[in-house]
């Protein structure tokens, strides 16, 4: 479904879409008593309760006070009811807080100050630095004359580095008063919750001058809840307003996980419920027999000698109430209770705080806990879980000369260091690249030092290099970049920035030299995505070894390339690359194929190796998990090499005499097919011995796998104690937690980045390390944790407790009601 | 979630307070079970349980019970086969002598207690069948909700008391004589006390009683509930549907080899559930009446606990682990 806007047209646009109206609010007033009563009578449990409240109604059968029952009932309904109210009021508090907010927005062509909650999809709302975005919107203008500003996603996706933000490229330059008039249509799809994509386009009315088709992207958005930085003023046009806004759309409700211990308490009570029925028949059998036969020669009772059939009921009826205390009516509420004190015991826990910022533990999930002491596999990401992701340059090696061999720092080398100040061109090419290259934020501190803000870990780690080997990223001016190299200023145009995505796995800039008005295409990605596209000429087997060489050494490599690229070539494909960006329909795949037909003849500069260290205590963390018999499976984007290098060094498999790696690779179905056939059968032999076999898979024999021989890679992940997928994707990190799952395993998921979300999510328990890739998986998770090694914490401590307490409560509730019930009748 | 910056400075406030609880670091003690622990507390147990068992023992011995069944032996020969009419017949002659010996000297005061097999008290329908209110005073006589299905006569006036308790009121009697002399059996004081005073009132006096369908014995409707002492002991009813009621006292002792001779008006109807009916005599002792059961539990377990205590010596002295 897709929107049409009227840019600051006051008619038209009024009430197509809803207004800025935030509502989180479950009930209202009137609403409230029903809808709740309903939302808990459509619990099994309550139902039965009810059912056994109403016949204690009935005096003739009931055998003890229906107060006994009505009681219980309603205060167990009270509290869920009060609790219920009270987080709604607080929802119904914050709601009014930020509708009633009031903002500029243009009205008849002056800016006014209105109450938040009236913009209307098609005004213009301005926004001054510091201010909270009302809602989702398209940029139009900014203080900055590049037309760009910055933005804090903090409560969107938890990433703390501010972001750049564009204006689209027809409404640049528009004056302040031109756009109080502005005029336009802008036409982008319904309103959907992705917040890394807006697939728009947006056409400005007759009396401005550029009536074109312009695309927007997200770039061109800011979105709500986000905070304007650095920038004076911003403006943009409304396009999702209320609940529908992308951070609205987002607003679900996450489904509720079940625990072992839940289904078990489930299974027993269902058991139980027939065991009273059973109870019910027989004795109510026999106490009508009873009364038949015996109870009529007790004259004394005075039984009368006709009676109404219902009369055979109530003997039956009496001992179902009398058994009905059998099921705990209180064991919901209490384990409720006792689980949010293990979350908060979690909470408090002073040796699962992050000692560098002090951050605590967190239990998002506050009903799971016990099934931390259930889990009998691991699944974790490598970097910024296992490792501290902070990356430092280390080595590399530029046109088939390596450097930091013999002292393990690039930056110290000798030979490096002479090689730039004697000017050689390579190596000059390579840090051009190193600096160039890359989508990092330099922002002057007051004191007048250069910060970097990056996205990404590596780039910044690779700006941070350049900069140390004197190739200084000074500035970046929307598209003009400055650099400065031993003193001299270099500018580059920014033509255009093909962006980094998972399946590229490559980023590249199209540059134009300022100076000499040269063109050309700098690229950086993984090896396997760069060394193929390198022009006919050149020998890429140097380079093959050094990332060999590299990622045995558990170093992340990149390799580096660059081409000159004519003026005609560039405006040919400039266009291309023009129309694809503005498709609506997959639109990113549409990109990815136009970038790939620049991206190839590439001159292959080096390869960068960068270092990211292990955590600590992550060794005996996995170790002493091991120990308590849970199964550890590694999954990461990284190499294989360097995926079993960190896996060696943090006693994930054991090296060869002890333990044996088996690995599963192959090209085409049949090889993978073969590969796996006999991994699988040397598993089957070793199972017996006491010998660790792990098993090693990448993205794309692991894609294979699943599809066609998903019975055979099962049977695998069973047999296996330790694995390795490497090259994988976020998808492929969910289907293996699928797949573990489908085998009746507890998984616990724990990841640091946005990558990890969906294996997070997917996993039985998902553990989010709030680390430097920003709190994303932190917020999808169950629980948060500072630091890997925590985890034994968590899961031996909180786990064990936890689980040992739930049983034990809910055995003493099961065994008090059936005491009671067995006093009861006897 | 604030940022890096803004961490720093609220490091003071994000760490969570220390408390011993919020650590779950409280003290804890857990028992070890130890042969040392084990064998010591095994023998204090036998120490203290055996001999409270035979003090218990001893005492309920010192008591003189006599216990005899007359409900068989007081049916007239030509009946035996037809008890059920004899019982409901008004014509019948219901009076039986019973003469017993005394077997040892009994010193007064002699509890005369009728004790009942088979009689369901505690049935439901019967249990529930009185108005407490009614019996307590004047002014609620026409609270018989409760008395069902013994609540009104056929002219809808209130029975008092109302309820199947009352209306099937023991109606059994006794009357004692050693060597042709009779002996005075005193009925008062045989109910609780709080009974009296609180729960049956002084200015309750029965009415429309045992009027129509006759179940038990009737009452004099001239003496207030409260002195109807052999109403207020029924009325307790009993928890299992064996039990003993007190009848009376006798307080004079009674020798050694003494025959009493008890004249039974043998009245009520046990014969269409196959009860038994007994009289018993009984002194009693600080433990109360003849009850060897306390005595032998504390010296079972007592015993028990020993033997294992012992046991548990040898193993440990012949085979430690």
């Amino acid at each position: 479904m897709k929107r049409y806007i009227y840019i600051n047209d006051d008619e038209t646009s009024q009430d197509l879409y809803c207004a800025n109206r935030l509502s989180n609010r479950k009930y209202t007033l009137m609403n409230f008593l029903p809808k709740n009563l309903w939302e808990q009578f459509s619990r099994f449990m309550n139902q039965y309760f009810l059912l056994i409240a109403c016949l204690q109604l009935w005096s003739l059968i009931t055998p003890v006070n229906p107060a006994s029952t009505w009681g219980p009932l309603i205060f167990i309904f009270a509290v869920s009811a009060t609790k219920e109210a009270w987080d709604d009021y607080n929802r119904y508090l914050s709601d009014k807080k930020a509708n009633e907010k009031e903002v500029w927005v243009v009205k008849q062509g002056i800016k006014k100050l209105i109450q938040s909650q009236d913009i209307r999809v098609g005004n213009i709302v301005w926004l001054r630095e510091n201010d909270e975005v009302p809602c989702d919107l398209v940029l139009i203008g900014t203080s900055d004359p590049q037309g760009v500003c910055y933005v804090e996603t903090a409560a969107l996706d938890g990433e703390t580095d501010l972001k750049t933000r564009l204006i689209p490229a027809a409404c640049m330059g528009m004056d302040f008063e031109l756009l109080h008039k502005i005029k336009g249509v802008i036409e982008c799809p319904g309103p959907d919750k992705d917040i890394r994509r807006f697939d728009g386009n947006l056409r400005l009315l007759p009396p401005f001058i550029d009536n074109d088709v312009c695309p927007l992207t997200i770039k061109n958005t800011i979105l709500q809840s986000c905070y304007l930085r650095n920038t004076e003023w911003a403006c943009g046009v409304a396009v999702y307003t209320g609940n529908e806004t992308k951070l609205g759309m987002t607003r679900g409700i996450p489904e509720p996980k079940l625990t072992a211990v839940d289904a078990m308490i489930d299974k027993l009570t269902g058991a139980i419920f027939v065991f009273q029925i059973v109870v019910v028949i027989v004795l109510g059998t026999a106490g009508n027999v009873w009364k038949d036969t015996e109870a009529r020669k007790q004259w004394y009772v005075l039984y009368p000698q006709e009676f109404p059939w219902y009369e055979l009921l109530v003997i039956p009826l009496r001992f179902e109430l009398l058994c009905s205390i059998m099921i705990p009516i209180s064991i919901k509420v209490s384990l409720d209770l006792v689980k949010s004190l293990y979350a908060k015991f979690i909470d408090w826990d002073y040796e699962m705080i992050d000692p560098e910022t002090d951050t605590p533990s967190h239990a998002t999930n506050t009903a799971i806990s016990e099934d931390l002491a259930q889990v009998e596999y691991i699944l974790t990401d490598k970097t910024g879980t296992l490792t501290e992701n902070r990356m430092i340059f280390r080595r590399c090696c530029i046109g088939g000369i390596f450097y930091g061999n013999e002292t393990g720092d690039a930056l110290k080398d000798v030979g490096l260091l002479n090689a730039i100040t004697s000017g050689s061109p390579d190596v000059i090419r390579f840090l051009t690249v190193m600096a160039v290259c890359n989508t990092v934020i330099p922002a002057k501190s007051k004191a007048g030092a250069i910060l970097y803000k990056a996205q990404s870990q590596d780039e910044e780690a690779l700006v941070h290099a350049a900069a140390q080997l004197h190739m200084v990223l000074v500035n970046k001016n929307a598209s003009i970049l400055e650099i400065k190299f031993n003193g001299s200023v270099l500018q580059y145009e920014i033509l255009e920035t093909l962006e980094f995505t998972s399946d590229r796995k490559r980023m590249s800039v199209v540059v134009k030299d300022c100076h000499s008005g040269n063109i050309s295409l700098l690229s950086k990605g993984a090896d396997e995505a760069i060394l193929p596209y390198a022009h006919a000429g050149q020998q890429t087997r140097t380079f093959v070894e050094a990332v060999e060489q590299y990622s045995q050494l558990g170093l992340r490599t990149l390799c580096l390339a660059w081409r000159e690229v004519e003026e005609d070539e560039y405006q040919e494909w400039s266009l291309m690359f023009k129309e694809a960006s503005s498709t609506l329909i997959d639109r990113e795949w549409r990109i990815a194929e136009v970038c790939q037909r620049l991206e190839h003849d590439l001159k292959v500069l080096g390869v960068t190796a960068i270092e990211d260290r292990l955590q600590d205590g992550v060794p005996e963390t996995i170790e002493t998990l091991r120990k308590a018999g849970i199964n550890f499976w590694m999954l990461t984007g990284d190499k294989q090499n360097t995926a079993i290098q960190i896996a060696l060094s943090c006693n994930f498999i054991s090296p060869e005499p002890k333990g044996q790696l088996l690995s599963i690779d192959g090209k085409t179905e049949d090889e993978v097919c073969r590969s796996l056939e006999r991994v699988l059968l040397t598993m089957r032999i070793t199972t017996s011995e006491p010998k660790d076999v792990a098993f090693v898979v990448d993205g794309w024999a692991l894609e294979i796998a699943l599809k066609h021989y998903r019975k055979a890679f099962t049977e695998l992940a069973i047999l296996s104690r330790t694995a390795i997928c490497c090259r994988v994707t976020p998808s492929q990190k969910a289907q293996l937690v699928e797949l573990l799952k489908s085998c009746d395993y507890r998984t616990l998921a724990i990841g640091d980045g946005g990558n990890d979300v969906r294996m997070i999510q997917k996993a039985d328990i998902g553990v989010g390390i709030s680390g430097r890739e920003g709190l994303q998986a932190a917020r999808a998770a169950d629980y948060s944790i500072g630091k890997f090694r925590f985890l034994k914490r968590l899961i031996l401590v909180h786990g064990r407790y936890s689980y040992n307490r739930t049983a034990f409560l809910s055995q003493y509730s099961f065994y008090k009601s059936l005491l009671i019930c067995f006093i009861q009748i006897l | 979630m604030p940022g890096s910056d803004s961490t720093a400075h609220k490091s003071k406030s994000r760490r969570p307070k220390y408390s011993q609880f919020s650590q779950q670091e409280l003290p804890a003690f857990k028992l070890i079970l130890t042969p040392g622990y084990v064998i010591s507390t095994f023998i204090v147990v036998g120490l203290i349980f055996v001999p409270i068992g035979l003090i218990s023992l001893f005492a309920s011995e010192t008591v003189v019970e006599i216990v005899d069944r007359y409900d068989n032996e007081c049916i007239p020969k030509d009946f035996r086969d037809n008890r059920v009419e004899f019982i409901k017949n008004k014509q019948t002659n219901k009076s039986c002598t019973r003469t017993f010996t005394v077997p040892k000297q009994m010193k007064s005061p002699i509890f005369i207690y009728y004790q009942l097999e088979n009689f369901y008290q505690n049935h439901r329908r019967y249990v529930k069948s009185r108005s407490d209110k009614q019996l307590q005073s004047k002014k609620n006589a026409a609270h018989i909700r409760e008395c069902k299905p013994m609540g009104e006569t056929d002219n809808k006036d209130p029975i008092i008391p109302c309820g199947l308790i009352a209306w099937s009121l023991f109606n059994d009697t006794y009357g004692f004589s050693v060597k042709g002399k009779d002996l005075k059996v005193n009925k008062r004081d045989i109910a609780w006390g709080s009974d009296k005073n609180y729960k049956f009132g002084a200015d309750v006096f029965p009415k429309n009683f045992q009027v129509g369908d006759v179940g038990g014995k009737s009452l004099n409707s001239s003496i207030p509930l409260s002195e109807q002492e052999d109403l207020i002991v029924w009325m307790r009813t009993a928890a299992l549907s064996t039990f003993r009621k007190l009848y009376g006292k006798i307080e004079d002792d009674l020798q050694a080899n003494d025959v009493i001779t008890v004249v039974i008006e043998n009245n009520y109807n046990t014969y269409d559930f196959k009860g038994t009916k007994s009289l018993v005599l009984s002194t009693t002792s600080w433990i109360g009446g003849k009850n060897d059961f306390l005595g032998v539990t504390f010296i079972t377990i007592g015993g028990i606990c020993l033997f294992l205590a012992i046991t548990f010596i040898l193993l440990y002295v012949i085979k430690p682990r």
